[in-house]
């Protein structure tokens, strides 16, 4: 579990697995329910230009989140793109 | 489609429908109920079922209350009840409390669950769901035209193999399919509910459990729900339904259900119980979509391409003004020639109409009364409101249509965000052009209280359809210039005008989130439906229908009365003074304070029941013998306005108050009925009344410093 980032994280069209979605969140409810699940896989696509809501792909639809909702959802890296964030040093 | 005549004011004031009255005819006929994911085309099938008129749109929550319609196939009466959209039915909102409880407590005869078949994962969630509740299921595989255009296809046989109901698949637009689904739910209809079914096994940890607490429902008396089901959500600690339900447990052993799940819960089960069943009921859904879909994945790619521009930094923004803005323009360049006709036609009537009365014997001042009171206000509504009415409005439902609204949502929301409103407001806020009842109505979208009280108490600042034709007439006589580019420059004045509102509605609720309301945004989710191809040539004549006979109907029911007690007060008074002088005269002070007159701020109190009526009594009340003038034509009606000591300053103060003054009397009655409170719905008149005396009063006085200078 070295390469988990926040959801709000991601770079534009890069996508990443669910690990968890953190246990405070008082929305964890509805994110399950729209398919925000451990091990779904995740894109995201959008970006407001203030930097939130964000809009994700998730199980073919689109969704839009604000950040501090999203920072909530874990996300496991694609495997080909985490080398490149690891040289950024964004992950913790 | 979007806004038609149900979403406006009057129809909105009926009752909602209550679920008692459908027991009662439950009886004779089969009652169906549509559930589904959000904006998969439920009230679309039940508009084609029915042939009612039920508003749809391409965004999630369009339908937020519960209706109810008919049919016949066969011979057979079906009632269908029309449900909000939801992605479960776990009630932790309202939507999903009301789905849940109609399914299990009005026992329809049949559930049509709509799906799309463009997103069978998510939708199978739900449907899934709603199989341990009854199996008198019927899945609907709405949208098969998109999911054709993706190069998706469902196997609907496997589909049914599956999940052991039948599956038809549709498309609800067109019509296509749809007899199918009339037969299988009529096939479903007479059958019999299947004794408690498992459709999902869930962890062994958690069936274990299961098991236990159905051995326990063993003994009350709830025959008519899923013993399995009912565990489960118990377990899930649902009090919201557990409550429903205390009267049918046996009252000498009440607690034993209690004692069982406190056990259970003081010994924390292994996880989270509601994410351990969310978990199974994907994997579930996983499998089957896998099964049932095949699709070539290269032709999904497409489908996002214009939200690239629609979405983007640079671009989002300004191409939703611009959207606006050639709404607006079209509205202007397209109104003024029907407008001219109609005041023709109606002036010709007019003269029939003399004529006509000079044969009754009726008295002079009846025929007055009729002809210079009601029949001239009602000309006045019709000619010169409808028109711009009857145009914006179609088109506005065109970019509802298409889908532009949650895009909306989506580039504004970081200002709602800042003011801690909802990001939904802007979706209440685009309800309010067509009329500031149906946007507090559509605030129930919003599922915080704070932030859905928020929208309703600042929806009165979008200018309703009402609003609308007085601020264009307003641009035209006064700021747009003539000539070829005056259709332009009004165009944007008005964009201006929106911007304004959308402003004043972010102060107002930043204000209110730090005072009367006070807290921070709450988290919210946004669906971002596919652009879809509006059904242009359906929605611009059944908008334009539907918005014509609209204001036809207030035309009738509130102008013409309206008419008649101006005209008796502007012509009848004491000591030579007209009632309707002496109520100008006492509002003057106040009037040329805020760089208006008593005239105008007259009008806006008599209007309360309309806004349509503010203009025409304007007009009503300058015209020397206290009749309306003909209408004419705008420049006509310019020269009435400056004779009466108009300049554009008055006129600009016309428009902001207009904007901010309070709501109509529709909109005050629908906003006690929603927060089914007197304080909100005085607030409601207060807060917009005072911005717009103060707003007034400040650019008067400052225009009146500046040309000092
Ligand atoms: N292309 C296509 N569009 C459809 C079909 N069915 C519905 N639509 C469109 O999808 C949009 C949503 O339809 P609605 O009927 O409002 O959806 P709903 O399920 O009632 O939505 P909510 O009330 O928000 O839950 C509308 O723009 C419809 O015109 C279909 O089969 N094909
Ligand atoms: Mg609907």
């Amino acid at each position: 579990m070295s390469n988990l980032f926040s959801l709000n994280e991601l770079a534009t069209n890069e996508s990443g697995e669910i690990a968890y979605i953190h246990k405070d969140s008082i929305m964890r409810h509805r994110l399950w329910d729209l398919g925000f699940t451990k091990g779904a896989k995740v894109r995201i696509l959008y970006t407001n230009p203030s930097g939130s809501p964000r809009a994700y792909l998730i199980r073919e639809s689109v969704i839009a989140l604000r950040n501090e909702d999203a920072s909530s959802i874990k996300i496991e890296l694609e495997q080909n793109r985490e080398g490149v964030r690891n040289e950024d040093g964004v992950n913790s | 489609m979007g806004l038609t005549v149900n979403s406006t004011g009057t129809a909105l004031l009926k009752e909602d429908l209550s679920l008692t009255y459908l027991e009662e005819d439950s009886s004779k006929t089969a009652v169906v109920a549509l559930a589904g994911n959000p904006n998969t085309g439920k009230s679309t099938v039940f508009n084609n079922l029915t042939g009612l008129k039920q508003h749809t749109g391409n965004w999630p929550g369009k339908t937020v209350a519960i209706s109810k319609g008919q049919y016949t196939f066969n011979d057979e009466n079906y009632v269908i009840v029309d449900l909000p959209g939801t992605y479960s039915l776990f009630a932790d909102s309202p939507e999903e409390e009301i789905a849940r409880d109609f399914i299990c407590f009005s026992r329809p005869d049949v559930t049509v669950v709509v799906v799309d078949a463009t997103c069978l994962e998510r939708n199978l969630h739900l449907v899934l769901q709603i199989l341990e509740i009854t199996t008198k299921v019927v899945v609907c595989v709405n949208l098969i035209d998109e999911a054709k255009q993706k190069n998706i296809i469902i196997d609907t046989k496997k589909l049914a193999e599956f999940l052991q109901v039948e599956v038809v698949s549709t498309n609800a637009r067109s019509g296509e399919g749809l007899k199918k689904l009339q037969e299988a739910i009529s096939n479903v209809a007479l059958r019999k509910e299947k004794p408690d079914t498992c459709i999902i096994r869930y962890e062994e940890s958690l069936e274990t459990h299961i098991t236990k607490a159905i051995e326990i429902l063993e003994n009350t008396k709830i025959e008519f729900l899923k013993k399995r089901w009912l565990a489960l959500r118990i377990l899930d600690r649902d009090q919201s339904l557990t409550k429903k339900l205390e009267n049918y447990f046996p009252t000498d052993q009440p607690n034993q259900l209690e004692i069982f799940s406190e056990q259970l819960f003081n010994q924390p089960l292994v996880g989270d119980f509601r994410e351990s069943i969310v978990l199974s009921l994907y994997k579930q859904a996983e499998i089957i979509a896998n099964t049932v879909t095949s699709k070539n994945s290269q032709a999904n790619k497409l489908r996002f391409n214009f939200d690239r521009i629609a979405l983007s930094k640079f671009w989002g923004i300004p191409l939703m003004l611009l959207c606006l803005g050639i709404v607006f323009w079209l509205t202007l360049v397209g109104a003024n020639y029907p407008s001219q006709l109609l005041s023709q036609l109606f002036s010709q009537l007019e003269e029939y109409l003399f004529l006509g009365f000079n044969y009754l014997p009726v008295p002079q001042l009846v025929k007055e009364l009729f002809i210079l009171g009601i029949y001239r206000t009602l000309a006045w509504v019709v000619a010169v409101m409808l028109p711009p009415m009857a145009i914006f409005f179609p088109l506005f439902t065109l970019l509802e249509d298409w889908g532009l609204l949650p895009r909306i949502a989506f580039n504004l929301d970081h200002l709602f965000q800042k003011s801690g409103a909802h990001g939904k407001q802007s979706l209440t806020m685009c309800m309010g052009f067509g009329c500031n009842a149906a946007g507090v109505i559509a605030a129930r979208i919003i599922d915080s209280p704070r932030e859905r009280l928020l929208a309703i108490l600042t929806n009165n600042f979008v200018p309703c359809n009402g609003r609308f034709p007085t601020l264009i007439t307003m641009i035209l006589l006064f700021f747009s210039g003539s000539g070829i580019l005056a259709s332009f420059s009004a165009s944007i004045i008005m964009l201006l005008l929106i911007v304004g509102a959308v402003f004043v509605t972010l102060i107002v609720s930043k204000y209110l989130s730090k005072t009367v309301l006070k807290g921070i945004a709450s988290s919210f989710t946004l669906e971002l439906p596919p652009y879809r191809k509006p059904q242009i040539g359906k929605i611009l004549i059944r908008s334009l229908l539907d918005r014509t006979l609209f204001v036809l109907s207030r035309a009738i029911i509130v102008a013409a009365p309206a008419g008649a007690l101006i005209w008796f007060l502007a012509n009848f008074g004491v000591n030579g003074q007209s009632y309707l002088e002496i109520f100008a005269t006492f509002l003057s002070p106040l009037g040329k304070l805020m760089g208006l007159d008593g005239v105008i701020l007259a009008a806006f109190l008599l209007g309360l029941p309309a806004n349509e009526i503010v203009l025409p009594i304007i007009f009503m009340a300058y015209t020397s013998h206290g009749s309306l003038i003909e209408f004419e034509s705008l420049t006509a009606t310019k020269s009435i306005l400056l004779n009466n000591g108009w300049t554009s300053l008055t006129a600009f103060c016309l428009m902001v108050f207009s904007l901010n003054h309070f709501p109509c009397g529709t909109t005050l009655l629908t906003i006690k009925k929603e927060t089914g409170s007197w304080y909100w719905t005085f607030l409601s008149f207060l807060i917009p009344t005072i911005i717009g005396i103060a707003s007034c009063i400040f650019v008067s006085q400052v225009a009146r410093i500046l040309s000092f200078l």
